[in-house]
């Protein structure tokens, strides 16, 4: 009963599925988007670490630690656009955010 | 045999947890189950031997971002039970979509064949002799030392670009401006009257 690299991938696949189910069940509200998308995120770090791990090639963590940064960077703006839009609407519905009439 | 249980135990607490996180009612209550989910992941990766990035992972990513999460859903003020509405309605599409992308890749990772000659000339295999983040630093900071200071200049972007957005001046609050209180002269501040004896001022 070894673990392979894909159990791991598996694993990945199914974090980043549940992502995804989760924008479309929770289509209006932001918050939950954006946690969506922080949990697509970890199911391609997985994907980048096991693969480094099982081909013993470190580039694979050094990418990962990338997308690490550029998700903390997203978050930041994504929440602070968020209390903005609050502050300015009153409502974080995302049916509401039509003001540029797109 | 304990590496194979420890792996299920985080995998199915990590998948579990993600699930929560999806159909959870209370967003507080989905924000930390993304905690439990983080928590596991970061097991996850120190079975695969990256320590460096699961204490990165713990760190940064439970301790700095998950914390700000927490605190926007607390700090507005959103009635979250009306924003649930539709929920049920796009539970079959979601579903459908879901499922039909997880097949695909599992069907993909599933089969998943590592040609043994691309492992013999990975251009960076790990020093055996230290550890992972003496081996992590050892190439960070100097073949990728672009990319780790490009990853620095969108971390100071980010952090200027939220204090901008965030930032605003109540009107009814007054505020001490330094430069005026520097540049203020003895003409503009001191009145010096010829008050006569007895009269006072009126």
């Amino acid at each position: 009963m070894t673990i392979g690299l894909s159990h791991y991938l598996t694993v990945a696949a199914i974090l980043f599925t549940l992502g995804i189910f989760g924008i479309f069940l929770n289509r209006k509200n932001v918050i939950v988007i954006l946690m969506s998308v922080e949990l697509m995120l970890l199911a391609v770090n997985l994907n980048l670490v096991a693969f480094s791990s099982f081909h013993v090639d470190l580039v694979g963590q050094i990418f990962a630690m990338i997308v690490l940064t550029v998700a903390a960077a997203e978050a930041a703006i994504g929440l602070a656009i968020v209390v903005v839009y609050f502050r300015n609407r009153g409502t974080i519905d995302v049916a509401e955010i039509d003001l540029l009439k797109g | 045999m304990l590496t194979a249980l420890f792996f299920y135990l985080f995998a199915a607490i990590c998948v579990g947890s993600g699930l929560m996180v999806v159909v959870a009612k209370n967003p507080v209550h989905a924000v930390l189950f993304l905690i439990l989910t983080f928590f596991n992941a970061a097991g996850l990766f120190v079975l695969l031997g990256a320590e460096f990035l699961a204490m990165i992972l713990v760190v940064v990513y439970v301790g700095a971002v998950m914390v700000l999460f927490l605190f926007v859903v607390m700090m507005l003020d959103v009635d979250f039970a009306e924003l649930r509405a539709g929920f049920i309605k796009y539970l079959p599409i979601g579903a459908t979509v879901g499922l039909l992308l997880l097949v695909e890749l599992i069907l993909i990772a599933g089969a998943w064949v590592t040609a043994p000659e691309i492992i013999a000339q990975v251009p960076t295999p790990p020093a055996a002799d230290i550890s992972n983040t003496e081996a992590l630093g050892l190439i960070l900071y100097t073949r990728y030392v672009y990319l780790f200071e490009g990853a620095g200049l969108i971390l100071l972007v980010a952090m200027i670009g939220a204090i901008v957005l965030t930032l605003h001046h109540k009107r009814d609050v007054k505020r001490q401006n330094v430069g005026l209180q520097v540049t203020r002269t003895r003409e503009q501040s001191v009145e010096l009257v010829e008050v006569e004896s007895g009269r006072g001022l009126s």
